[in-house]
This record gives structure tokens, sequence and C-alpha cells, in this order.
């Protein structure tokens, strides 16, 4: 395993039990987290990318999801077939992660000096509760809310949208943690505290020299925060690529496709909007083959196969006979 | 005659907050305050802002589905702020509204069939055959099959669900359609979907459009002119060009520098980020309601309000902006 790497996925393929049979959310992936670098997953509602990041915590809901085979390999170590207590010692220390709704995430009815000191009372059983508090309070100027001695001991509910999520960030930075996850951080919030919180991150990150796995359905965020992008479809991974290569040179058909539907400031107004006819299909009735063959517009014969990821430029990998 | 198919006067409404032992009056959420702006005939106004601003409420005001505390609403020349409660039925065959929510907006014991014969049931328009046929043509019309009408909304996607909206919002062939947040729930290849049958609509209907969204992207591709609220006040108001070309108030100017651009090698460096929160609309800040955020505040703007008005150098409403500066 190379240096710069932290985090490999490799094959990963998670299931669901369902009442109609098992489906499988994510089917073989496989990506690679730089060290000090930024990593995008975007995809519509239900591709699979939160199931990707919820299978790398192993907090995927128990009994039904389980993975099914793949390896998720953290500094040479294979998360899959770690003990649970051992994975306690991961979680929150190397690995962490942020949600989506903070006001769902924090616990309503502890102050947030508790929820923060949580961690530290895991993962640093020598700190006394003083240091805790002392710690906790530094660790909240850091994310930048203000008057950090008073808001230790608030509840979640005193506070605002933006700064619940910066409180999330905190508690996930406690232990210094080698990765951040990232499942769509800013949905939640308005663009002015999108921006916000987006800066926050991209500071920590020189500060601490962390990794970051950002899930979003955002093109514009990835564009702006991320240094490499998977794109997912369906379970799968479509086309994976440096920044910059993916938005000058898309080349997977979904993906383009998802480029062009966006309306762009700069656009003409009232123009139509290229869009992708039709919708994901379910993961009951996948479709043969190739999972985007009956929204695409150069689909051909051998789309009945599986395509799988080939190299199509430096560091551009791309899943689709057509290319 | 006006030329405007709407007309809003300094429109407010404010929302009392009953509290104490007693329950009684302690304050008001000042949700829109002294809003005017108004309409043309066939044109799409759009209103965004972030949550809290009051856009939504302005929306369900002109609706008359809150009864507005102060001012004007004139639609089609009749003014509708005080309409008998009887006279309302009428009033709302002409200004229908689409939810952003496509999974509570439909009564999900409901058939498709049914939900979209409702509104010809509640005007009590045609018999039965004809309802059916009118629905029928609704549903091509937004891009549905006919078979679809004895289903139930649970089998449908988001996109397919806010087809179905839209398709019982334009029902009656009303004047004017709301519409509130339409493809914010929905995933960006089929928000464009809907954005295109949205403006496929307007040119077959003639309909005009409130556009409501905190998507800026979204609100200038369909829009021909933008108000942008803060804190229950319009801040500017101008043609969508203008907007994004030439911001005037400093709101509007970080809510643009603060949208993500869809390209890795645009340039981040001259990035304008807000600092603090939008304040609370149950105690709006004296003065302009922005300066407690305003990179260039200064003592004028916490003593005195600014008027909506005319920027320097243009005339009549062709840029109207808020601030002492601009």
């Amino acid at each position: 395993m190379g240096q710069d790497l932290i985090l490999q996925v490799k094959n990963l393929v998670t299931a669901f039990d369902t009442e109609t049979g098992k489906i499988r959310a994510v089917e073989d992936i496989s990506f690679e987290v730089k060290k000090g670098k930024t990593l995008g997953i975007v995809g519509e509602s239900g591709c699979g990318k939160s199931v990707t990041s919820l299978s790398i915590m192993r907090l995927l809901p128990k009994p039904a999801g389980s993975i099914e085979s793949g390896s998720i390999i953290l500094d040479g170590v294979d998360l899959t077939k770690l003990p649970i207590d051992k994975m306690h010692k991961v979680r929150g220390n190397r690995i962490s992660m942020i949600f989506q709704e903070p006001m769902t995430a924090l616990n309503p009815v502890q102050k947030i000096g508790q929820q923060l000191g949580e961690s530290y009372k895991l993962h640093y059983p020598q700190m006394t509760d003083d240091e805790i508090r002392k710690t906790s309070i530094e660790l909240l100027d850091k994310v930048g809310i203000p008057v950090p001695e008073r808001r230790v001991d608030e509840y979640p509910h005193q506070i605002s949208g933006g700064m619940r999520q910066r409180v999330m960030i905190a508690m996930a930075l406690a232990c210094k943690p080698d990765i951040l996850i990232a499942d769509e951080p800013t949905t939640a919030l308005d663009v002015t505290i999108q921006a916000q919180i987006l800066e926050l991150m991209k500071e920590l990150q020189r500060e601490t020299g962390m990794s970051i796995l950002f899930i979003t359905h955002d093109l514009g965020v990835i564009a702006e925060l991320c240094d490499d992008v998977v794109v997912m479809y369906a379970g799968k991974v479509v086309e994976t690529a440096p920044v910059k290569e993916l938005f000058k040179n898309p080349k997977h058909p979904y993906t383009k496709g998802l480029l062009n539907s966006i309306p762009k400031l700069a656009n003409t107004r009232k123009i139509k909007l290229d869009t992708i006819e039709g919708m994901v299909p379910s993961l009951y009735e996948l479709p043969k083959g190739c999972r985007f063959q009956n929204r695409c517009g150069c689909v051909g014969n051998e789309c009945d196969q599986t395509p799988n990821l080939s190299a199509v430029g430096s560091n551009h990998y791309a899943a689709c006979h057509k290319l | 005659m006006s030329e405007h198919l709407l007309e809003v006067n300094n429109l407010k409404m404010h929302f009392p907050i009953h509290g104490g032992i007693f329950w009684k009056h302690i304050g008001n959420v000042y949700a829109v305050d002294d809003v005017s702006f108004n309409i043309k005939p066939g044109e799409t106004v759009g209103l965004v802002g972030e949550s809290g601003c009051g856009k939504t409420t302005v929306g369900r005001t002109i609706l008359h589905l809150y009864d507005p505390t102060a001012g004007r609403v004139i639609f089609d020349n009749q003014d509708i702020s005080k309409l008998p409660k009887k006279k309302l039925r009428q009033l709302r065959r002409d200004i229908q509204m689409i939810f952003q929510d496509p999974y509570e907006s439909l009564n999900s014991r409901h058939t498709i069939g049914e939900i979209l014969k409702e509104p010809f049931v509640i005007h009590g328009i045609g018999a039965e055959a004809e309802r059916t046929a009118e629905v029928k043509k609704l549903l091509l019309k937004v891009g549905l099959s006919e078979n679809v009408m004895t289903r139930y909304p649970h089998e449908f996607s988001g996109g397919q669900r806010q087809r179905i909206g839209i398709a019982r919002a334009v029902a009656l062939k009303p004047k004017m359609i709301i519409c509130d947040e339409p493809v914010s729930a929905l995933d960006v290849s089929i928000q464009s979907q809907i954005l295109n049958l949205l403006l496929d609509l307007q040119q077959d209907m003639n309909l005009t459009y409130i556009f409501i969204a905190h998507d800026l992207a979204v609100v200038r591709h369909i829009s021909d002119r933008v108000a942008v609220m803060y804190l229950g006040k319009i801040v500017e108001f101008t043609d969508a060009d203008s907007i994004y070309e030439n911001p005037l108030h400093p709101y509007t100017q970080a809510l643009i520098s603060a949208i993500p651009v869809p390209d890795p090698e645009a340039d981040t460096s001259k990035k304008q980020i807000l600092i603090g929160d939008v304040p609370s609309p149950i105690n709006p800040p004296s003065g302009c309601r922005f300066h407690t955020r305003c990179p260039m505040a200064t003592d004028m703007c916490v003593e005195r309000e600014p008027t909506l008005q005319a920027a320097k150098g243009t005339s009549g409403e062709a840029h109207l902006v808020s601030c002492h500066y601009a």
C-alpha cells in the first residue's frame, strides 16, 4: 500500500435484507483516500453514497445491513474483519463522522460540553474533568463559536443550525482523527452558512493534515472542496478522476448529463436545460448489465454486459463500453 | 386598468407570540415587514433569501392562507386582501400553488385520478366523464401516462409526484402560480426536468409565476425579475441579469459569492464570507436589518432604516435597492 494512502476500499459489497429479498445497495466499489486530501463522493439519492460511509464506520443498521464482501483498509488493517471492541477504538479516534442534520445528530437533553467531553472520556480516560472542560472550550473556540465558555453549558436547541454543525465538527475533531467522513454536512444549511462551514473545514484540514471523505449531491461543493471525485450511480462507481479533470473532461454519459443539467449562474435564462430522461432504477429491478442504460443516450448492444472501470486518462477511470 | 396582474403594497404579516401564565401577547414574529412589488402578466418573479427571510410567508399571504396584518394585495384589479371567505374560492381558482415537498402535499389515501379530479369537484366543473377526460389531458401535459390514474402517490418517485402536484395546480387554468421551492427536494437530474416542464407550461398557458427558492442558480434560470429578501424585507429588486451581474446590496453580493461554483478552476480567493447568523425576526436589528453582518456598516446604518428606492444612476423601478450606500 502506497505511503500516501490512508484508506483503501476494495470491491466493497454492502447488502440489505428486505421483505422482498436481498438488495445490494453498494456493489463492488473501490476507491482510495489520500493522506491530507479530500475525496468527494457525488451521486443522487439512492446511489449508495451514504451506505458506503456507514460501511466504513461499520454503522450499518443491524440486522438488515451487512458487508457481504470486500475490504476496507485503514493503515494496513482491514476494518471489515476487526472485532467490534477494536472498532470502538477506531471510531471517533481514527475516523470520525459528521452528519447532515445536526439537530438529530446531537443529544437534545445533554449540554454541549458533556457531548464534546464524551469522546475524551472514551479515548483518553486519564483526563480529568477540568482538563476536558478546558480542552472542550478550546475546541469550540477553534471551530469559530463565539463565547465558548458560555456555549459549553448550553443545550443544542439554544444555538443555530450553523453553530450546531460547528459543534458536530468540534466533536468529530476532538481526538484528531486521520479521516473525517462528512455526509452531506451542509445540505441542511443556508448558502451563507454553508460557505462558512466549508471554509472552516478547509482551514482545519490545512492545520491538522487530516483526510476528508466528503459525500454530497452538490457538484458546486465538490468543485470547491475536493481534490479527487468518485461519481456513483445505482450502487456502482461510474467514474473517478481528479476534480479538475472530471469537470473539464467528463467521460461517462451520466457524469456528462449531471454536469449539463445544473443551471449555471452564467447561463442564458429560460433556455431549456439538458436533462437526463427517466429516473434512477429501483434496486429491486436493476437492468442487466450497465445500470445507466435505460437513461443513456448512447446505449448499444454491448451494454447488457456490466462495464468495468477502465483508464480513460491519467488517474481517470470510467465504466462505460462506449469509451 | 393596471398593467400589472398582481400588486403587493406595503404588505405586513406579523405573527403574534403568546406566553406567560395568562397567555398574554408578548411579542411578534415580524415575518414580512413592509414588502411591495408587482408582477406583469406572463412574467416570472423570483423571491430568494435564506430560511426565515419571509419568502414563503409572502407567497402564502398573497394566496390569503394568512390574513395580512397590513397592506394591500391587488390581483387582476381587485383588492383581495380584504376579500370575504365566500369570494376566496374564485380567487384560488385563479392563483394556485405548488409546494416544496412532493411527499406531503398529496393525499396518500387518494388515487392520482381522485387527486386531480378534486379541483373540478370543488369548483363544480363538468360531469364525471368530462372530468376524467380533463385529467387524462393533464397527465399527458405534465409527461405522465394516462394509466396512472388508478395508482397511489406512494408508487411514484419524487419527480413524478412533483409532476402530479403541477398537474393539480394547472388543472383549472389559473392565471398565476406560486411555486414554493418546487425543485428543492429533488435530485439535480430530476430538477432540470421539472424546470423545463414549468417553462413549457408557462409558454403554453401564459402563466405568471412567483418562484420562491433559496437556490440562486435555479431562480436566475427561470425568473425575469428577482427580489432578494432578508429578515422580512426586500433588499434588492431588479431583473434577473442585473442581480447577478451587478448586485448592489451587500447582502446580495455575499449571497451570490457564497454559491459554490461547479468549476474547480473558478477563482475563490475573492469569496465573501458573511460572519454570524441571521438575527431573529422576533427582535430584528435597528436601522438596516443587515447591519449586524454587513462588512461596510456604519453608524448611520444602525440608526436609520434605508428605504427600497431606485439605485444611483437608474430611474423608475429598473433597479431597486435598500441600502444607504448603493
